[in-house]
């Protein structure tokens, strides 16, 4: 039987603890570049967030509030067993309030409420090079980096507006921090892209891939687009209905298969404390 | 009078083979230079020394940079090379397949150098690619297709456009005219006869076509072993060839 006092705190052994943090700290002085890390297995298969869970690992001390969001929502597969997984190999305190988490590790979103300074934004990556599907030569990308060749970034782009008439790219959509390195903001919704210059610290962790990437607190950080045709961060154009704001990031329900279909907030503890704050009022 | 490519003693090796060896020669502003030889004489090898895709073993290759006068181009820093390559320079390769993006719509792989030096305007982009489409001769409404949709004429002119966009001043062309049938042919070298000359482009063209020189070059330099066995001009040598092997390559070509 396993005992849990068996494991170290969050599961990883302390060296390699100490490797990542090196890797994040070097992340950190160089905003967007991908750092190489010794990625460990995981007890979990790759696609699952074992790279956050890495970085997760690393930052955690016995007094942090953790939170993990899944899209949006603290309540999904994905969200509910790496949380549980730090529960029980940290024993760190858990929420699935934004305002109270101290580390929050997220999957394809940034939460609705505006993060603080003394909070960490850990990532979950798949594939953290934006240039991966324009030049599939890993040598060749990493010379485009180091030169700043980042004028295939524009073709997909062109691309997109040729064949839709507006930027169709829609998610992962490719930044530029602080006018150095391009930067693939992992699958969040383009909704979010403004949002990744905030107060807290954001940590990009990819398992498979083996890179950490980084922005400090304060960066600037750009969508790349065209002069005649601005970055636009779309949403569905309706009020949620659970909550009625028109601020938040929308998912589409369907309901029936007679067409019908709802628009709520992704972000569930958003819309969660919007509800019983108007419950409140009445 | 200062040549725009200068090239001095350039040899590389492949072990213990040779590759070519003592090649010198000037290119200036406005001309035209043809290397003809048999297959593995050493003229690819020779153009990719030239164009920085293979650092050769000995020699230098100068080229008059708009802003500090000659270079030696080998011994540049790889983003100043690069940079170079995206702006002053061209190359057309043989298979339009190794020069275009495949995947991307002729208006894109047009635009790509534009974009590569920092154009940022969608409708400016397309509007230059499209200029230069026509000037190629391809229809506007094939703009937003696929090159891969393109017969292989239309590929080579599209390679044409997208390496000319930039306004280079010297252009490597390896094969141009290769895989294409005659009267394709014909068409393209009035096309790229007319932008040279339009454009005052220096060129460097590979072929083992001698129509081909005769037509584009005008000076000829004839490659055997990696060496070079003649050169002068383009019609000097074809009406006069003085080396056994310029004969024999001379006496060579079909009558119709």
């Amino acid at each position: 039987m396993t005992n849990d006092a068996q494991y170290n705190f969050a599961y990883l052994d302390e060296q390699t603890k100490r490797m990542i943090r090196r890797a994040i700290l070097k992340g950190v002085a160089i905003p967007g570049y991908q750092v190489p890390f010794a990625s460990r297995e995981m007890p979990m298969p790759y696609g699952w967030g074992t790279g956050g869970v890495q970085v997760s690992a690393a930052v955690l001390t016995p007094d942090d509030t953790f939170k993990v969001i899944d899209q949006g929502a603290d309540d999904t597969t994905n969200a509910v067993s790496i949380r549980r997984f730090f529960q029980k190999t940290a024993g760190v305190a858990v929420t699935e309030r934004t305002s109270e988490a101290s580390v929050i590790q997220t999957r394809h979103r940034i939460p609705e409420e505006p993060l603080r300074e003394d909070q960490i934004l850990v990532y979950q990556v798949p594939i953290p090079e934006p240039l991966r599907f324009l030049e599939p030569r890993e040598s060749e990308t990493r010379k485009m980096h180091s030169l700043q060749e980042y004028g295939l970034m524009h073709v997909k782009l062109y691309e997109d507006i040729t064949r839709h008439g507006q930027i169709a790219t829609s998610y992962a959509y490719p930044v530029r921090v602080e006018g150095r390195y391009v930067m693939d903001p992992s699958p969040i919704p383009k909704f979010d892209n403004p949002k990744l210059e905030m107060d807290a610290i954001q940590l990009f962790g990819a398992g498979r891939e083996q890179r950490i990437y980084a922005i400090p607190p304060h960066t600037s950080v750009a969508s790349l687009d065209f002069d005649d045709h601005p970055f636009d961060p779309a949403k569905a154009d309706h009020p949620c209905v659970l909550c009625g704001t028109e601020e938040s990031y929308l998912d589409e329900v369907i309901t029936d298969d007679e067409g019908g279909r709802m628009f709520v907030c992704s972000d569930t503890d958003f819309c969660r404390s919007r509800q019983s704050h108007s419950e409140a009022r009445r | 009078m200062i040549p725009l490519l200068s090239v001095n003693g350039i040899e590389k090796r492949y072990g213990a083979r040779i590759g070519c060896k003592d090649v010198n020669f000037d290119l200036y502003e406005g001309e035209v230079m043809g290397i003809v030889g048999e297959s593995g004489s050493g003229k690819s090898t020779l153009l990719n020394c030239l164009a920085g895709h293979l650092a050769p073993d000995h020699g230098e290759v100068l080229f008059a940079t708009r802003h500090d006068g000659m270079r030696n181009t080998l011994t540049m820093s790889e983003p100043e090379r690069r940079m170079l390559a995206r702006t002053d320079w061209a190359f057309v390769h043989q298979n339009p397949r190794d020069g275009l993006r495949m995947g991307v719509s002729a208006g894109g792989n047009v635009g790509e150098r534009l974009m590569s030096i920092g154009a940022r305007h969608y409708g400016q982009i397309r509007q230059t690619a499209g200029e230069w489409l026509d000037r190629v001769e391809i229809a506007e409404d094939r703009m937003d297709d696929r090159p891969s949709s393109f017969s292989g004429g239309m590929q080579q002119r599209l390679q044409i456009a997208r390496n000319l966009v930039t306004a280079p001043r010297l252009i490597f062309m390896d094969e141009p005219t290769g895989g294409l049938d005659v009267s394709v042919q014909a068409r393209l070298l009035d096309l790229l006869r007319g932008l040279v000359r339009q454009m005052g482009l220096s060129a460097i063209i590979v072929t083992h076509d001698l129509a081909v020189v005769r037509l584009l070059a005008d000076r000829l330099m004839v490659m055997k072993g990696g060496h070079v066995v003649e050169s002068g001009l383009t019609d000097q040598v074809l009406d006069d060839p003085q080396h056994a092997y310029t004969q024999l390559l001379v006496s060579s070509v079909l009558q119709v």
